[in-house]
C-alpha cells in the first residue's frame, strides 16, 4: 500500500458511523431499526444519509427488536438486500427470530453492538449477548477497530448472499462503536464493483408463488440442518476468499483469523474485538522483554475456523485465552470452544483461559505482560481463571 | 385528627436524579412521593416497578422497594409480583416508549385482566433516553433530525385503549399540576383493579415546543364516570390535553387463586421459612 491510498479519503469516524458508510455503500433495499444504546448512532446516522439523499433505502422503525428482526426475515425472503443493528438486550430480544431467519435462509446482516445484559443494569462491553446467539445459525464475525466493522459490513453481505446464511458482525460498545479513529472510506465505485446486487435464485412473490416455512416431518427437518451444515462448512474459505478481494481492492486483506507477531511464539494470546488492540501493544512491549510473545486474533468465530486456529497453534507451548465473556458455569466462551477445537491435537499449547474485561471491565497492557509472565511456563489451567 | 404517618421524603431516595433540568418527571415524583405519604402505607409495603427509559429510571428515586426490569416488560413483571405479594402496593411507572411501543401488547392484557395495580405512563411523546425518536404518541407531523419531516403515523391514544381493553380506572394529569397529579394518583391506587393514569411530562432537551403545555392543558369539562359507552363518548371529543379522573369502573379485579387475602401472607412466609 503507498502513502497515498493510505490518506486518501480518510474520514475521522467512530465504529459506529464507520458502520453506517459501510450500510449506505452497500446499497440495502430495507433497513428496520429500534433505538438502544449504544447502538443508537448507527440508527441516527443512516437516518441522516437517507435525509440528504445519501441512503436510499426503506428505513422502517418497528415498535420493538423482535418486529425489527420479523420484518427483516419478510423483507429479505422477498429477495431484497436487509439490514439491521441492534446491541445487547435489543439481541435478546430478537432470539426467537434468529433461529428463524437462519433456518429460512434469509442473507440478512446485523450489525450488533456488544453490551452487558440486565441483570443487574449495564452498558459495557462485554460478549455474551452476541456469544449466546452462537447455536442460532448465524455467522458471526468480530471486528477490533472502526475501519474493520466498515469493511466488515460490506464483506458480510457478500459472504451472505452467496450462502443464504445471515451474518452478524460485533464490536465492543465504547471502546469501538463510540470512539473515533481515522477510517478510509472506499467510494461507491469500488464497492459496486466488490459487492453485485442481489438477485436470488429463488424469493416470494405473486410470480414464484412459494411459501416459507411450511410445517415439516421429521426427515425433512433434520435435511434443513444438514443443509445449513452444508452452508457453514463452506463459510471459513469464504471469509478468507471475500476478504483478500477486498484486499486487493483496497489494500486491507481480512481473514477469519489474524496473527501477529506469532512467528516463533513461545505464547500467544488469543482474543477477539477490541482486546486485540491492547493485546498488540502487550505483545511489542513483551517481545521488548525478550518473551516471544504473538497475538490470534479470530475475526470469524462461527463457524469456528478449527483448522486454521490448530494451525496457527501447532507450534506453539503457551496459550492464553482473554475472554470478555462469562458463561456461568462453564467459563469463558472462547475458552471452551478452543477446547474443543484443540481437542486431539498432537502438542497442543498449554492453554490458560482467563476472564479478563468481563462487564467492561478495563485490561491494560500492563495486566497483560504481568500475566504473561505469570502463566508463560505454567500448567495449563483446565478451569477458568479470573482476572483481577 | 392524627399526625400524618409518613412525610414525602420518606419515600424519596438519597440518589440524585439524573433527568435534564427542567425534565417533567421530577414533577411526577414529587406528585408520586405526595400521593404515597397520604395513602400512608409504609415504604416497604411499596414496590415501584418500571421497565426502560428515563421515566423508568424512577424506582431508584424511591425508597420503596424498586424493580428496574426490561423494556417494555414492566406490566409483566407487576403482574408476577401482585399475585405472589398481594398485600403489596404496586406502582408500575412507564414511558410512552417503553409502555405503548415495545410494550403495547401488554397494556392491552393489563387492562382486560385487571391485576390491582396502578400504571402510570409518563408521556413525553418521545424516545428521550436515546436521544430523541418518535414515539407511538409522537404527532404525525413532528419534524427532527430523527424523524425528518414526521412520521405520518397515527398516534396511539393511551386512553381509549386503556377504555377499550378493560381499565378499571382511567385518568390524565399533567407532571406540571403536582396538586391534582397526586389527588389522582390517590384515587388510582385506592381504586381496585387496574388503574391506568396517563401523566403529560413535558421532555425539554429533545421536545422543548412541550414547554407550551403549561398553558395548553385544562381540566376535563365533564365529570368522571362508571359508565364506559358515556367515558367513551367523551374520550372522543378529547384533545388530549383534558385533564382529570375519566372512568372509574366497577368490574372485580383479578383474584390470584392461591394467596389473595390482602396482608395476610402468613402462608407465603410460611414457605419460606428456612
Amino acid at each position: 500500500m503507498n502513502a497515498m491510498s493510505q490518506t486518501q479519503g480518510l474520514q475521522l469516524l467512530n465504529g459506529n458511523h464507520a458502520v453506517a458508510l459501510g450500510v449506505m455503500l452497500a446499497r440495502p433495499d430495507v433497513v428496520p431499526l429500534y433505538p438502544i444504546t449504544p447502538q443508537t448512532p448507527i440508527f441516527e446516522k443512516l437516518i441522516d444519509l437517507s435525509e440528504k439523499g445519501q441512503l436510499v433505502t426503506e428505513l422502517l422503525t418497528p415498535e420493538s427488536e423482535h418486529s425489527a428482526m420479523a420484518s427483516a426475515i419478510a423483507a429479505s425472503a422477498t429477495g431484497v438486500r436487509v439490514f439491521t443493528a441492534t446491541s445487547s438486550q435489543g439481541l435478546l430480544l430478537m432470539h426467537e427470530l434468529l433461529h428463524y431467519a437462519a433456518g429460512a435462509r434469509t442473507p440478512i446482516v446485523l450489525f450488533n453492538v456488544n453490551r452487558t445484559p440486565a441483570a443487574p443494569w449495564g452498558f459495557w462491553p462485554d460478549q455474551i449477548d452476541s456469544l449466546s446467539q452462537r447455536d442460532t445459525g448465524w455467522i458471526q464475525l468480530y471486528s477490533e477497530t472502526p475501519q474493520e466493522s466498515l469493511d466488515s459490513v460490506i464483506q458480510a453481505f457478500r459472504i451472505a448472499e452467496q450462502v443464504k446464511l445471515p451474518v452478524m458482525i460485533n464490536h465492543d460498545a465504547f471502546y469501538v462503536s463510540h470512539a473515533m479513529e481515522p477510517v478510509a472510506v472506499p467510494t461507491q465505485d469500488q464497492v459496486d464493483s466488490f459487492l453485485p446486487p442481489y438477485r436470488p435464485e429463488m424469493y416470494l412473490s405473486p410470480e414464484t408463488g412459494c411459501s416459507i416455512s411450511a410445517p415439516l416431518d421429521q426427515k425433512s427437518w433434520n435435511l434443513s440442518r444438514r443443509q445449513m451444515a452444508q452452508a457453514m462448512a463452506g463459510v471459513g474459505d469464504l471469509v478468507g476468499s471475500v476478504g483478500q478481494d477486498w484486499g486487493r481492492l483496497t489494500g486491507r486483506g481480512y481473514g477469519p483469523i489474524e496473527q501477529y507477531r506469532t512467528e516463533g511464539a513461545e505464547l500467544v494470546f488469543v482474543t477477539m474485538g477490541s482486546m486485540c488492540g491492547t493485546v498488540r501493544e502487550a505483545v511489542d512491549a513483551l517481545r521488548g522483554d525478550g518473551i516471544r510473545a504473538g497475538l490470534l486474533k479470530i475475526r470469524l468465530f462461527r463457524p469456528l475456523p478449527e483448522a486454521a486456529l490448530r494451525a496457527a497453534l501447532a507450534h506453539v507451548p503457551c496459550a492464553i485465552v482473554l475472554d470478555r465473556n462469562y458463561s456461568p458455569g462453564m467459563g469463558g466462551v472462547l475458552h471452551q470452544e478452543l477446547k474443543s477445537a484443540l481437542f486431539g491435537m498432537s502438542g497442543p499449547p498449554r492453554l490458560h483461559g482467563l476472564l479478563a474485561g468481563v462487564g467492561g471491565v478495563s485490561v491494560s497492557c500492563a495486566t497483560l505482560r504481568k500475566l504473561a509472565a505469570e502463566y508463560l511456563l505454567a500448567a495449563p489451567s483446565p478451569d477458568p481463571v479470573w482476572v483481577e | 385528627m392524627n399526625a400524618p404517618k409518613f412525610k414525602a421524603s420518606d419515600y424519596k431516595s438519597d440518589i440524585d436524579p439524573i433527568w435534564c433540568p427542567g425534565c417533567g418527571d421530577f414533577h411526577v415524583l414529587m406528585s408520586i412521593t405526595k400521593a404515597l405519604a397520604e395513602l400512608g402505607r409504609a415504604p416497604k409495603d411499596i414496590a415501584v416497578v418500571s421497565g426502560i427509559g428515563c421515566s423508568s429510571r424512577i424506582p431508584a428515586y424511591t425508597n420503596c422497594y424498586g424493580f428496574h426490569g426490561v423494556h417494555g416488560r414492566s406490566l409483566a413483571l407487576s403482574a408476577g409480583l401482585k399475585v405472589a405479594r398481594p398485600d403489596l402496593t404496586v406502582l408500575v411507572m412507564s414511558g410512552d416508549g417503553d409502555g405503548f411501543s415495545i410494550g403495547g401488547n401488554h397494556f392491552l392484557h393489563a387492562c382486560r385482566r385487571n391485576v390491582d395495580m396502578t400504571y402510570v405512563v409518563m408521556d413525553n411523546r418521545v424516545y428521550g433516553m436515546t436521544k430523541g425518536q418518535p414515539s407511538p404518541t409522537t404527532e404525525p407531523d413532528w419534524d427532527s433530525a430523527l424523524s425528518p419531516g414526521g412520521t405520518g403515523l397515527s398516534p396511539f391514544h393511551p386512553l381509549v385503549i386503556a377504555l377499550a381493553s378493560g381499565a378499571n380506572f382511567v385518568a390524565r394529569e399533567f407532571s406540571g399540576n403536582i396538586k391534582a397529579s397526586t389527588r389522582t394518583l390517590v384515587e388510582a391506587v385506592n381504586h381496585p383493579g387496574f388503574s391506568f393514569v396517563e401523566i403529560l411530562s413535558p421532555c425539554v432537551t429533545f421536545r422543548p415546543d412541550e414547554k407550551e403545555w403549561k398553558n395548553t392543558v385544562h381540566a376535563a369539562q365533564v365529570p368522571e364516570t362508571d359508565d364506559p359507552a358515556r367515558a367513551a363518548r367523551r374520550i372522543m371529543t378529547d384533545d388530549g390535553m383534558n385533564t382529570g379522573i375519566l372512568y372509574r369502573g366497577n368490574r372485580a379485579p383479578y383474584r390470584a387463586q392461591v394467596s389473595d387475602k390482602v396482608g395476610d401472607i402468613a402462608p407465603l412466609e410460611a414457605a419460606f421459612e428456612v
